[in-house]
C-alpha cells in the first residue's frame, strides 16, 4: 500500500493536470478508446465506460490558466468557468477528446454547448437535457433516450454498442466508486482531522480524470489509511459547504475554510461524483433504465434539479443534522444563477430552523482569501463562544423529508 | 405612446384587452375563475383558457413596474432579503413587488396564484423563480412542463413525445383538478385555429419592415405588437381582430410612404436599418428608444419579439395536432434555440430586411440571452460583413442603465455606419 501523502500528491497532480495527460495516455493505449469531456455537475459516466470510453471531468482552469481568449466570449457579469473552459479548448488542451457533454444545469453551460458547436470543437457536442419530470414513464424514458443519443455518438466513433453485461459491469464499478467515497465522508464525519478537505478534494477530483478502476484502487487505499487512528484533532467547528457545485473555488479557498477554524464534513464541490445516493441496480436487463431510475429516485438535491416536491432546504438541513455540523457555509461562484437564486430559499428556511450560516462568493481564478478567511474565522469563533453543543438543527423535525425521493 | 399613436384603433383594441384582463383579475372571486401564473416563453395560453383560468405573467408585471419607475424599490426590497445583486432582476422585481403587497399596474392587488404553471422553456431562471414563489404561496399547485432544448437544432419525435406525455399525464389532470373543469379538446382546437390566424398576421406585420422606409420599428414598437399574444390572448378572436387592424394600419402607412411612429410622432428620415439582439431596457425605455430615432435608426427585426414564439420560419400552431403543436410551440421559442440557430435566424433577418447593422443589447440579468452573444456577434460580423455594435444595460434595474455610456457608444456606432455608407457610395 502506498503512503497516504504520496497518494495525495499523486492525486493533486492528476486533479490539476489541465492537459489531461493520464486520459490521453489511456486513450493511446488501445485503439477504439474514446474520451468524452463532461462539464459539471453530473453525468452518468457508466455509459461511456461501457462503450469503451472514458468520461473526463472538465471543471475549468481554476487559478492555473490565464484567460486571454476566453474573456472575448463572455461579458463581465457572467461567471468565470465558461471562459476558462473556452480557453482550455482554444488552447488545445482537450484536442484528444472526441466529444463533449454539457449537462443541463444552467443557461451558461447550455449556451456554451452552442459555442462549442459553433466552433466545431470535438467530433460531437451534446447538451444533455436531464429530465425535470420525475415520473419513470415520462422523464425516465426521456432520460434514457438522452443516454442512447450519447451512445450513438460513441458508436459513430468506435463502432461499439455496449451489451447489457458491459453496462451492468460499468455500473458496478461506479457503485464501488461511490461507496468508497461515501465511506471517506462517513469516516471524516467523526474524524475529520484524518484527511483535510483539501486532500479529499484532490482525491475526488483526480477520480474525474482517470479510469474508474484506478480511482477505485486509490480510494480503497485511502479508506484503509483513514480507518487508522491518524492525525490530531483540533478545536474546530464542523460545517457543511453548499453552493460550489460547478465553478470550483481555487484550492487556496478550499484550504482557507479549514484553516480558519472549521472542519468541512460535507460539501458539494465534486457533487457529480456523489450525485447518486446508494447503488444503482446492476442486476437488470435494462441498465439504462436502472441508471435513469437512480437519477429520478436517488439523486442528491441540486440547484439544477426542480425540487418542489422535495424541498432542498430540508434536504440540506438533514445533511447538517446527520453530519453533526454546527452550521453551513454557502459558497457561490460569482454570478452563478442556480446557486445565488437558491440562496434566499436556503437562508430564509435556515433562519426559521435556527441553522447558522454565512455566505460568500468566489471566482475560480481569485486566490486572495483574506476577507473570507476572517469571515469564516469569525463564524467559527461565534459558534464556539455561543454554545458548546453542536447539532444546530436539533430543534427541527426532518422526518417529512426523504432525502432520496423527488 | 404618443398622442398620435393612441389614436390608432389597434392601440385602443390592445388597451381594451389588457384592461379587460386586469379587470377580470380584480374580480376572480365573483367570476369564479382560477388564477394561473406563467411565463411568456412557452406560454400555454390556449390551454390556460381551455380551463377558463386567468393568466398572470410575472415578467410582464416586472417590466410594467420598471416603466412605472417602481422596479428599483422592489429590487432593493428583494436584495434586503438575501436575493443577490447578480441574478435576474425580473425575479427580484417580482419578489419585491410581492413583499410590498403585490400591487399590479392598475393599482390593485394581483390575486394569488392557484396554479404556478412552470413552462420551463428557454430559461433556467424560470425554475428557480417558481421554486421561490412556491415557498410564498404554499397553497398554489406548481405544474412543471419541462421543455427540452433544441440542442441539435431540431425538435425530435422523442422530444415532442416527452412533452405530450407531460401534458396528458401531468398538466391536464392537474389543471382539471384545480379548476374542476374537464379537458375539452374541441375547445382547445378552436383556439389553436385562432392562434394560427394571429400568427399569420403577426408574421406579415413584422415582414413589412422589408419596405423602405420601414413602416414600423420592430423592436421598440414591436414589444407593444407582441403584447397580446404574449399575455394570454393568443387563441382569441380579439387577438386576431387586433392583428388584422394593426396590419391594415401599417399597410396604410406603407401606402403613404410613412416611417414608424415614435413617442414624439413620426420618424421623418430612415437613415439606418438595424437588427437588434437582446431584450430592451425597461426602466428608461423612452430615452433608450429616443437615442435611436433621433439618429434616424429604425429596427427592422429583433430577437426579443421572438421570445414568445418564432413564427418567421413558417411554424404555426396546428389544431389537428393540438398537444403536439403546443409542444412544438414551446420548443420553438427564441431562447430555446441553440446558438447556431440563433445566429442563422438573425443572419436571415439582416439579409432579408437589408439591415445596415447589427446591435447587441446585452442584459446583465439574463444569461439565457446574454451568454454567447459575443461569439454570435463575431460570427455574424464575419459571415455578413455587417458592422456590429455592443451595448450593455439591464431589464428592470435602473442602476444598470447608463444613459451617457449607451449614448456615446451608439453615437460612435452610427458614425461608423455613416462612414461606411459614404465609402459604399464612393465605390459605386
Ligand atoms: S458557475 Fe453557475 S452559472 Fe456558471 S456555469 Fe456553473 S452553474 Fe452555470
Ligand atoms: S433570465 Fe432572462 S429569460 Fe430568464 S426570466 Fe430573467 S430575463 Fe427572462
Amino acid at each position: 500500500m502506498k503512503d497516504l501523502k504520496q497518494i495525495i500528491n499523486e492525486c493533486k497532480d492528476l486533479a490539476f493536470d489541465l492537459n489531461f495527460t493520464r486520459a490521453k495516455k489511456w486513450k493511446e493505449e488501445k485503439p477504439g478508446r474514446v474520451l468524452v469531456g463532461y462539464m459539471p455537475i453530473y453525468f452518468p459516466r457508466e455509459i461511456i465506460h461501457a462503450a469503451g470510453g472514458m468520461a473526463v471531468g472538465v471543471f475549468g482552469g481554476g487559478d492555473r490558466k490565464q484567460i486571454i481568449k476566453g474573456d472575448a466570449y463572455y461579458q463581465s457579469y457572467i461567471c468565470h468557468i465558461p471562459r476558462s473552459i473556452m480557453e482550455l479548448a482554444l488552447d488545445k488542451h482537450m484536442d484528444h477528446f472526441d466529444g463533449f457533454i454539457f449537462p443541463s444545469i444552467c443557461d451558461v453551460i447550455r449556451n456554451l454547448s452552442g459555442i462549442f458547436k459553433q466552433h466545431k470543437i470535438g467530433k460531437f457536442v451534446k447538451y444533455m437535457d436531464f429530465p425535470q419530470n420525475f415520473l419513470p414513464q415520462i422523464g425516465g424514458v426521456f432520460y434514457q433516450q438522452e443516454m442512447e443519443h450519447v451512445l450513438e455518438y460513441i458508436k459513430e466513433i468506435n463502432g461499439k454498442v455496449p451489451t447489457t453485461d458491459e453496462l451492468n459491469h460499468s455500473i458496478a464499478l461506479y457503485n464501488k466508486n461511490r461507496q468508497l467515497i461515501s465511506e471517506i465522508y462517513a469516516i471524516r464525519q467523526d474524524f475529520p482531522w484524518r484527511l483535510t478537505i483539501e486532500e479529499v478534494y484532490y482525491i475526488l477530483r483526480a477520480g474525474t480524470v482517470i479510469p474508474v478502476e484506478e480511482h477505485n484502487e486509490i480510494l480503497e487505499q485511502v479508506v484503509a489509511h483513514i480507518r487508522q487512528n491518524i492525525g490530531v484533532p483540533q478545536d474546530k467547528i464542523k460545517v457543511v459547504i453548499s453552493g460550489a457545485f460547478c465553478e470550483q473555488p481555487a484550492i487556496g479557498l478550499i484550504k482557507a475554510v479549514e484553516e480558519a477554524g472549521c472542519y468541512v464534513v460535507d460539501d458539494d464541490y465534486m457533487l457529480g461524483s456523489r450525485m447518486i445516493l446508494g447503488d444503482i441496480d446492476t442486476t437488470t436487463t435494462k441498465p439504462l433504465e436502472a441508471i435513469s431510475n437512480s437519477y429520478i429516485k436517488q439523486s442528491q438535491y441540486s440547484s439544477s434539479i426542480y425540487d418542489v416536491n422535495n424541498p432542498k432546504e430540508y434536504r440540506l438541513a438533514k445533511i447538517v443534522k446527520e453530519r453533526g455540523a454546527n452550521g453551513v457555509i454557502f459558497a457561490s461562484a460569482s454570478f452563478c444563477d442556480p446557486s445565488l437564486l437558491d440562496a434566499p430559499i436556503f437562508q430564509n428556511a435556515f433562519n426559521k430552523l435556527g441553522i447558522r450560516y454565512i455566505a460568500f462568493q468566489y471566482s475560480e481564478n481569485i486566490n486572495q482569501f483574506k476577507v473570507i478567511k476572517e469571515q469564516v474565522g469569525a463564524f467559527s469563533d461565534s459558534i464556539k463562544l455561543w454554545e458548546d453543543e453542536p447539532a444546530a438543527v436539533s430543534n427541527i423535525n426532518l422526518t417529512a423529508t426523504d432525502s432520496c425521493k423527488h | 405612446m404618443s398622442q398620435e399613436a393612441i389614436k390608432e384603433k389597434s392601440m385602443i383594441l390592445q388597451k381594451e384587452m389588457i384592461e379587460g384582463l386586469f379587470n377580470d383579475l380584480d374580480h376572480t372571486k365573483e367570476l369564479g375563475k382560477k388564477v394561473c401564473y406563467t411565463f411568456v416563453p412557452g406560454n400555454l395560453s390556449e390551454l390556460i383558457r381551455t380551463f377558463d383560468m386567468l393568466p398572470v405573467y410575472p415578467e410582464i408585471n416586472a417590466l410594467q413596474s420598471a416603466m412605472r419607475k417602481k422596479s428599483g424599490g422592489y429590487i432593493k426590497e428583494a436584495e434586503k432579503n438575501a436575493h443577490s445583486e447578480d441574478v435576474c432582476t425580473y425575479v427580484k422585481c417580482d419578489v419585491g413587488m410581492m413583499m410590498k403587497g403585490n400591487i399590479g399596474p392598475t393599482g390593485t392587488k394581483i390575486p394569488e396564484p392557484d396554479v404556478l404553471l412552470l413552462s420551463y422553456t428557454g430559461c433556467f431562471t424560470f425554475m428557480k423563480w417558481f421554486e421561490t414563489l412556491k415557498r410564498e404561496y404554499p397553497n398554489a399547485k406548481v405544474i412543471m412542463v419541462h421543455t427540452p432544448y433544441q440542442e441539435n437544432a431540431k425538435m425530435t419525435p422523442s422530444m415532442v413525445e416527452y412533452m405530450v406525455k407531460q401534458f396528458k399525464e401531468e398538466v391536464i389532470p392537474q389543471m382539471e383538478e384545480v379548476t374542476g373543469i374537464k379537458y375539452d379538446e374541441a375547445k382547445l382546437k378552436r383556439m389553436l385555429a385562432l392562434s394560427k390566424e394571429a400568427e399569420d398576421w403577426i408574421t406579415k406585420i413584422f415582414d413589412t419592415t422589408k419596405h423602405r422606409p420601414s413602416p414600423i420599428d420592430a423592436y421598440f414598437a414591436g414589444v407593444y405588437y407582441i403584447g397580446p399574444i404574449n399575455i394570454g390572448f393568443r387563441g382569441t378572436e380579439q387577438a386576431v381582430e387586433y392583428y388584422k387592424e394593426l396590419y391594415s394600419e401599417i399597410q396604410e402607412r406603407i401606402r403613404l410612404g410613412l416611417g414608424p411612429i415614435t413617442p414624439e410622432g413620426e420618424m421623418k428620415e430612415e437613415k439606418y436599418r438595424l437588427v437588434v439582439e437582446g431584450p430592451p431596457n425597461w426602466t428608461s425605455f423612452r430615452e433608450f428608444w429616443k437615442i435611436f430615432y433621433d439618429m434616424g435608426a429604425v429596427i427592422v427585426a429583433s430577437s426579443y419579439t421572438k421570445v414568445g414564439g418564432v413564427y418567421d420560419m413558417g411554424w404555426r400552431h396546428d389544431p389537428e395536432r393540438p398537444l403536439e403543436s403546443l409542444a412544438e410551440y414551446c420548443m420553438n421559442c427564441y431562447t430555446n434555440l441553440n446558438i447556431p440557430q440563433r445566429i442563422d435566424l438573425l443572419s436571415k433577418c439582416i439579409t432579408e430586411y437589408e439591415a445596415d447593422g447589427y446591435i447587441t443589447n446585452s442584459i446583465k440579468s439574463c444569461n439565457s440571452f446574454s451568454a454567447g452573444q459575443l461569439g454570435m456577434m463575431r460570427e455574424i460580423e464575419d459571415r455578413l460583413e455587417v458592422p456590429v455594435g455592443f451595448i450593455e444595460s439591464d431589464l428592470v434595474d435602473p442602476r444598470y442603465f447608463s444613459y451617457s455610456n449607451i449614448k456615446n457608444r451608439l453615437e460612435s456606432y452610427f458614425q461608423m455606419l455613416e462612414q461606411r455608407k459614404m465609402m459604399e457610395k464612393e465605390t459605386m
